[in-house]
């Protein structure tokens, strides 16, 4: 009982992992389609940061560092890659959406049979 | 824009981009990098379109340029990898005495600028190339809705 | 049908997340060996006071170089969608 109020973090990511799928899975506009892969990549990002924290630790810098022990820099190094990958895929997804747009005239995703050519 | 959001962005972007570069040159010492400082420059990049119009800074910062800058600090930063292929690739080859190469002591110091061996130098061709991208993801953007926007009415949300 | 479906499979992900969040390792206590000799090697091999930034560059150097080159390739391809006949971008 004490490691479920211990791990807050934790049950944050899954709520924001189940929020992220669950908007995925039931919109049908394109735009917060987009929203929802946003929301679960920070979610995967608070993962992954959370994942190395130590208690009373501070940053693992050494340029006038008052303190000795210090949080795990590895995991915060994946996260920052993490988040650039994020960027470019949400870059990528709204110029496909605004093409699509100026094409057809619509960004609904349920009529795949009104596109011509 | 009006005129307020004009005359303050001009005065008020001078700050961030130095702020961006400066993030960028002490990424060995202090929190930041290449990345995060590219990161910085482009909001300022962005701060600037939104104030003034892509149109009018599409005049002065074409997009060939951009392009050009970002190819040139990729292979800035590709060569710098191949520097210590003798021992291996991604080999810190300039810890030593040389140009960047003086050794901190063990714990906390005051902060040397000319530590860290290859490392401020592939920050600055990493910041060059982030900065590049992203202003040329933005400017692009804008300049094709500022297009739409006089076409056709707004987007059925 | 469809809907009942999805619903019930959504639920069942959200509580298999929910169980992992909290047979995790207790949080402020991870198993560390590999950072510990990086908190205690770093300005001896790499020269840098910031342990990040010399992860991010030179122990996990080939990380970065795949990231730079997703970012080129993103860029590239925003541009060239919205390119015209004449060879032009978007006025």
């Amino acid at each position: 009982m004490t490691q479920c109020i211990s791990n807050i973090p934790f049950l944050a990511v899954a709520a924001l992992i189940g929020t992220g799928l669950s908007i995925i899975v039931f919109d049908r506009n394109l735009i917060k389609l987009v929203m929802g892969i946003t929301i679960l990549e920070a979610g995967v990002n608070l993962f992954l940061v959370g994942l190395g924290y130590r208690q009373q630790g501070g940053v693992p810098i050494y340029t006038n560092a008052c303190h000795t022990t210090m949080v795990l820099p590895v995991p915060q190094a994946l996260t920052l890659t993490s988040i650039v990958i994020g960027v470019a895929i949400t870059a990528l997804m709204l110029s496909i959406i605004m093409v699509m747009y100026r094409h057809t005239g619509h960004i609904e995703g349920k009529k795949p049979k009104t596109w011509k050519g | 824009m009006s005129k307020i959001v004009r005359t303050v962005s001009e005065l008020i972007i001078v700050f961030v981009f130095i702020f961006g570069l400066y993030m960028i040159i002490h990424g060995h010492l202090t929190p930041g990098g290449g990345f995060q400082g590219g990161a910085v420059f482009a909001s300022g990049m962005a701060l600037l379109l939104v104030a003034f119009g892509a149109n009018k800074i599409e005049e002065r910062l074409k997009v060939s340029v951009f392009s050009m800058l970002e190819s040139t600090a990729a292979i800035a930063f590709i060569g710098l990898a191949f520097g210590g292929v003798a021992v291996g690739f991604f080999y810190n080859f300039l810890v030593g005495s040389s140009i960047f190469g003086h050794v901190p002591p063990f714990g906390p110091n005051r902060g040397d600028m000319w530590t860290g061996g290859v490392i401020p130098l592939m920050n600055i061709a990493v910041g060059l190339k982030v900065i590049a991208g992203l202003s040329l993801i933005v400017l692009v953007m804008a300049l094709a809705s500022e297009k739409d926007c006089h076409k056709n009415d707004s987007m059925h949300l | 049908m469809r809907f009942l479906a999805a619903n019930v499979s959504l639920a069942i992900v959200i509580v298999f997340l929910a169980v992992i969040a909290l047979l995790v390792h207790p949080f402020g206590y991870p198993p560390a060996q590999m950072d510990d000799y990086i908190i205690q090697n770093t300005q001896r091999e790499t020269g840098a006071n910031n342990a990040v930034t010399a992860v991010v560059f030179d122990y996990r150097g080939l990380d970065t170089l795949g990231e730079a080159t997703i970012l080129f390739t993103a860029v590239t391809g925003v541009v060239m969608l919205f390119r015209t006949r004449k060879g032009k971008t978007t006025k």
